[in-house]
């Protein structure tokens, strides 16, 4: 089902945290419909989970699944970046039917 | 007058540091540490953590931006500093920010430090920290390439470590010895406090030196000041010119371990001088230093010598050509005979060795033979440094101590050292060849004696199995001491003969 778990860790409830969350929320829904599941962690809060996972930047986004381990830095308002970074294959929906270099399946589900 | 708080200073604990920072690290702020690669900073943000733990200074917190946790535990062990051990106590915390090889993050857009001051903050109430080092800065601004949002950031928590209440080490790099205080403009943050490390290599030596450039609001001795990192320890500061003249002065005399050098010197020497034998090599200072051990053996008072050109067989075996048995007198407690070759270390840690010993053994005389051998392995500059730091230490233990200096030139000359350190000493013998119708004799003279009357005559002395000899002075003889002696006055037969009056 959640074939993407997504961590973002942020400070508190800032402007750039809000950012960062609809920003990843847009994507995600756009890209992945429901294969994902996103945990918001305010650092604030979870010292322990930043020290654990060594988090330095906020809003930082951590791939957990699927392996491996995977970051992006930032209020994720570049779009083309996160995807770069998440390693999602942009689906087909901005341009006309692309089929596109499938490279390991990941957007191969079918819109039609 | 308005009663201002002045600022407290912690005291650090790290030898010799607070001396030179009249106290210790401001209070509650933040001091900036640079230095070029290879500079100790690490060692300095490490050991104001440890030494806090170890004095019962309170819990420390390490932020590591280049190296990890793990090699900092380790790296630190030869200092004698267990890490782990007080992680374990949770006295130590780490904050390891350095890069994780393994996953490389992307940027995609606006961001802020605050996960790193969130995990700083969590740290500092774990363990209940009052001290913190950061090192170092140069490499945060490598991981995160957008420098103002950097800058920015840590800003921010330098004004959250203020607030914190914490005394704090950041460490930052440079690029040259003398030049901008730091790279990426990191003072602007940090501007408070600078402190600067220095490694320079000074002819084929390097030397370490540190300084305060600036305490804001608060004193501080100005100017470079040598240190050494040592095995076991970590690094020790040599407060040279910090040093006060409060030293007493006595007028008890003590013996030189010869009679007639006594003599010539008004009964003895003071108690608590510094006296400098001068001479061309052979001309006997060792024998004048194995005399001054001797004598003092001898009124049951504990020796100690510092041999920097013989090994130990060869000055026993010289003492005993001179009728002194160092043997015994070792056996008895009362002597302790110390070498080295001078290249086997830095000046700064020969220094710290020898006050070391001095401070283990405490003796009532002290003796170095000879001072000027340890001048080849530095620079002028270190030289001047390291004879001032040993003669004040000397004086300030308030014992008698006697160097001999080797100068250049077989006749007359002048030697680096005498230059140095005639203005401290307060006794000068001079050692010479004289040079009389083919024939090498040996003539000796009392320079100078603060306080005292003294013989102001060139006299010749003999050499053997008994030791020293003081003979008569030289007569109608002139030009000695500038290395050019020539007979004054009169016939040839008449100067013979008249060259030592009652001969």
């Amino acid at each position: 089902m959640n074939e993407y778990v997504l961590r973002l860790y942020v400070t508190g409830q800032t402007s750039r945290a809000a950012r960062a969350i609809a920003n990843l929320r847009q994507l995600c829904e756009i890209e992945l419909q429901d294969r994902f599941r996103i945990d918001v962690i305010d650092v604030l809060e979870h010292p322990e989970l930043a020290e654990a996972e060594r988090i330095l930047a906020t809003p930082t986004l951590v791939r957990q699944l699927p392996p491996p381990l995977r970051r992006v830095i930032g209020d994720l308002s570049e779009t083309s970046k996160v995807l770069l970074g998440l390693d999602i294959w942009p689906s087909a929906q901005a341009g006309p039917t692309d089929t596109g270099p499938s490279r390991d399946g990941d957007g191969a589900t079918p819109l039609e | 007058m308005t009663s201002i708080r002045s600022i407290a200073k912690l005291e650090t604990h790290i030898p010799g540091f607070d001396h030179v920072a009249d106290g210790g690290l401001p209070m509650g702020r933040t001091t900036l540490v640079c230095g070029t690669a290879g500079s100790a900073k690490t060692i300095l943000a490490a050991q104001f953590l440890a030494e806090g733990i170890r004095h019962g200074g309170g819990s420390g917190v390490f932020v590591t931006f280049e190296e990890s946790a793990g090699d900092v535990r380790q790296n630190m062990m030869g200092f004698g500093w267990d890490i782990a051990g007080w992680e374990a106590e949770g006295r130590w915390a780490f904050v390891d920010a350095s890069p994780d090889p393994d996953v490389e993050p992307l940027i995609a857009g606006d961001y802020d430090l605050g996960g790193l001051l969130a995990r700083i903050e969590h740290a500092v109430s774990r363990v209940g920290a009052t001290r913190l080092s950061m090192d170092s800065l140069g490499a945060i601004f490598t991981q995160f390439t957008d420098s103002a949002t950097v800058r920015r950031e840590m800003f921010r928590i330098a004004v959250a470590l203020k607030r914190l209440g914490l005394t704090a080490l950041l460490t930052a790099e440079r690029t040259a010895e003398y030049g901008e205080i730091a790279r990426y403009g990191v003072e602007e943050f940090v501007a408070d406090n600078v402190i600067i490390l220095r490694n320079v290599l000074e002819g084929e030596t390097r030397r370490r030196t540190m300084e305060i450039l600036k305490f804001r609001g608060t004193p501080h001795h100005k100017g470079e000041y040598p240190f050494a990192v040592i095995n076991g320890e970590g690094m020790v500061v040599i407060p040279l010119s910090a040093i006060e003249l409060k030293q007493k002065s006595s007028d008890i005399r003590i013996t030189s371990g010869n009679d007639a050098m006594d003599g010539m010197c008004g009964g003895g020497f003071f108690r608590d001088s510094i006296i400098l034998a001068s001479g061309a090599t052979g001309t006997g200072k060792t024998l004048l230093a194995t005399e001054f051990m001797a004598g003092g053996v001898g009124l049951g008072e504990r020796c100690l010598l510092f041999a920097f050109e013989e090994s130990r067989e060869q000055l026993f075996r010289n003492a005993r050509g001179w009728g002194v048995g160092f043997e015994r007198m070792e056996q008895d407690g009362l002597l302790k005979v110390n070498c080295a070759y001078p290249e086997t270390d830095g000046l700064e840690d020969h220094l710290i060795r020898m006050k070391r010993t001095i401070q283990a053994y405490r003796p009532q005389r002290v003796a170095v033979d000879s001072l000027s051998a340890l001048e080849r392995v530095s620079g002028p500059r270190g030289y001047r440094e390291f004879v001032i730091g040993l003669t004040s230490f000397i004086k300030q233990q308030e014992i008698a101590g006697l160097f001999t200096a080797t100068t250049p030139n077989l006749l007359g000359g002048e030697s680096v050292t005498e230059a140095h350190i005639s203005t401290i000493t307060d006794l000068i013998i001079l050692l010479r060849y004289v040079e009389i119708y083919g024939e090498m004799r040996r003539g000796l003279t009392v320079l100078k004696m603060r306080g005292s009357r003294h013989d102001k005559d060139i006299r010749e002395f003999t050499i053997d199995a008994g030791g020293m000899h003081v003979g008569k002075p030289f007569r109608q003889v002139t030009g000695i001491l500038a290395g050019t002696p020539r007979h004054a006055s009169g016939g040839e037969l008449d100067v013979i003969h008249n060259l030592f009056s009652n001969e």
